[in-house]
């Protein structure tokens, strides 16, 4: 049985989450669900529409606020009387804050950032980058059950989770969670820039690159996005020179999205932009450079000056609306 | 204010990555390398930390014999002295088996504070410092950008994701993974070179863990893609785009 560890937040399933419950899914095996929090029964009743054997709900007062102490407790105790074979999670930075100490409570391993997973001869077979994603690496693990591991967002699909006929059982199960014993005291999340984005939940997004060359030509692109109902987002440098505010970066030290379509524009593809979009559904590449490294990723590549192109894209995509 | 700081010796960026014969580790006898980034931003919070609230910094590095060479740079840098955990075993282990062997290393120091950088740019795990807390029973907290000591705690700014962040308050002892660019680094000088030869680097042997994570194979990643090329005018290029959109129904 595989256990996957949801993840909510503001009374919302994580997009992340639903790809690992599609990643689940795909292994033919049964799957469970966890959802640890507080009040959170509607973030479980919405689990509960996929296709899964049954979702576990853990409610405790003392769980209202994510602690990687307190998620840690709850989650140890489920993955024990569950006696799961494999836990996975996606690999977020929530994750990546407890998941360890999760898998270390249990002393046993976490293959993390996975891209991929299969059984091979009676035995997983985890796929998981290494040296910045120049690398990849098919990695087996030794030991009893369970094994926790850890999915790069965008590596699965979620619209291709398989929802049931009608809602799985919503099972309550009891944790006692000792409050006191939760060393990390959090405050609440807040934005440092204003109008902050969530570009993770955006369906389709226009990017931009070093290519646009100033900031008198944001609003080009700008204009496209609009045409497409789409969020903009740029890479580092573009951040840095402040021509697009930090919080709309897409990469390693940006955000990570998963859209439905990415438009790059005048995008070169450095690793560092490339770990944030390479799970987009559709990758639309634009770049006065035949040989720029973004092209490797495109479904669509257009050499071409994108001040010619994205015009005539923009009068196209009004001609027909 | 006792601090360890956990830094990692990694291929330089710049170095070519090629996989050894066996398809399960890289060429790394005769390559060039470097003390991993997130982890010299992770010393220098510690040398920030040193200088506002006094003590001691203590640089600890686990691998083989070359990994002391990182551990001088960090000396260099101002760390005052240094621990090597010495195992080749432990360049190709996994992140319990390094975890283990650098907490094993720190728990007689009896240190306030433990930091590591996020993740290695090699191995990527993401783990080895929050195992470490587990291992040593200390709550820790990940991706810091901020770390303020007052009152025997911590409260440091954790990133979130999507642009969120958020104050976290713990007590110490406590292990936090450090964010790159928290700070600006500092780099050594000709006096800290000098003056880092004279400092000590203790070896110490590594506890004896096995991995129980196996790199059956290591290789570069195939591309998946079928990219389709659209050439013409920009009016043809868009057409033909627009409509492969609306088919794919992502618009």
């Amino acid at each position: 049985m595989i256990l996957v560890i949801a993840e909510h937040g503001r009374g919302e399933v994580n997009r992340a989450t639903w790809e690992v419950v599609a990643a689940a899914q795909q292994t033919g095996e049964p799957v469970k669900v966890v959802v640890v929090g507080h009040d959170c029964r509607g973030v479980a009743s919405e689990l509960a529409t996929a296709s899964v054997d049954e979702v576990l709900l853990v409610e405790d007062a003392a769980l209202a606020t994510y602690t990687a102490d307190g998620y840690t407790a709850a989650i140890a105790a489920v993955v024990q009387a569950e006696a799961a074979t494999l836990v996975l999670v996606a690999h977020t930075y929530q994750a990546r804050d407890f998941v360890p100490k999760l898998a270390a409570r249990l002393d046993r391993p976490l293959v993390a950032d996975c891209v991929g997973l299969r059984r091979q001869d009676n035995a997983w077979r985890f796929v998981r980058p290494m040296f910045q994603a120049k690398l990849a690496a098919d990695v087996l693990v030794d030991g009893p059950a369970p094994h926790f591991v850890s999915l790069q967002l965008g590596s699965f699909r979620a619209d291709q989770v398989q929802r049931g006929a009608s809602a799985v059982p919503v099972r309550p199960v009891a944790v006692s969670i000792d409050s006191a014993a939760i060393r990390q005291r959090p405050e609440e999340p807040f934005k440092e820039a204003k109008q902050a984005v969530d570009l993770t939940q955006a369906d389709c997004i226009v990017s931009i690159g070093r290519g646009i060359k100033g900031p008198e030509h944001v609003v080009l692109a700008q204009q496209l996005a609009d045409a497409l109902s789409a969020e903009l987002a740029a890479s580092r440098p573009i951040c840095d020179a402040g021509w697009l505010p930090m919080d709309r970066q897409i990469g390693s030290s940006g955000q990570t999205v998963a859209p439905k379509l990415y438009l790059a524009l005048g995008i070169s593809g450095a690793i560092q932009h490339v770990v944030g979009m390479k799970g987009s559904r559709m990758i639309v590449a634009i770049n006065k450079d035949p040989e720029a490294p973004i092209f490797e990723l495109a479904d669509y590549a257009i050499a071409a000056d994108l001040f010619d192109v994205v015009p005539a894209i923009i009068a196209e995509l009004n001609s027909q609306s | 204010m006792k601090i360890a700081v956990c830094v990692k010796q990694v291929l330089s960026r710049e170095a070519t990555i090629r996989v050894n014969d066996q398809g399960t580790w890289v060429r790394d006898a005769d390559a060039q390398f470097e003390i991993n980034e997130p982890d010299q931003y992770a010393l220098e919070e510690a040398l920030r930390l040193k200088e506002q609230h006094g003590g001691e910094v203590i640089a600890v590095s686990a691998g083989p014999a070359r990994v002391t060479q990182v551990l001088r740079e960090a000396l260099a840098r101002g760390a005052d002295r240094a621990i090597h955990v010495g195992d080749d075993a432990l360049v190709e282990g996994d992140a319990f088996v390094v975890a283990a062997a650098l907490a094993e290393a720190i728990r007689p120091e009896g240190v306030d504070l433990i930091l590591t950088g996020l993740q290695s740019d090699d191995q990527g795990f993401g783990q080895v410092g929050v195992v470490m807390a587990e291992r040593l029973g200390m709550p820790h907290a990940t991706i810091i950008m901020d770390v303020s000591l007052a009152d025997g705690q911590v409260r440091v700014k954790r990133e979130l994701e999507g642009g969120w962040f958020q104050w976290v308050t713990l007590p110490l002892p406590t292990l936090l993974t450090i964010q790159s660019g928290i700070n600006q680094l500092r780099y050594a000088t000709l006096k800290g070179i000098m003056a880092a030869k004279k400092k000590e680097i203790r070896a110490v042997r590594a506890e004896g863990r096995a991995s129980e994570q196996r790199i059956a194979r290591l290789y570069v990643p195939e591309k998946s893609k079928q990219t389709r090329v659209l050439e013409g005018s920009a009016a043809e290029i868009a057409k033909e785009l627009v409509q492969a959109l609306r088919e794919a129904r992502v618009i």
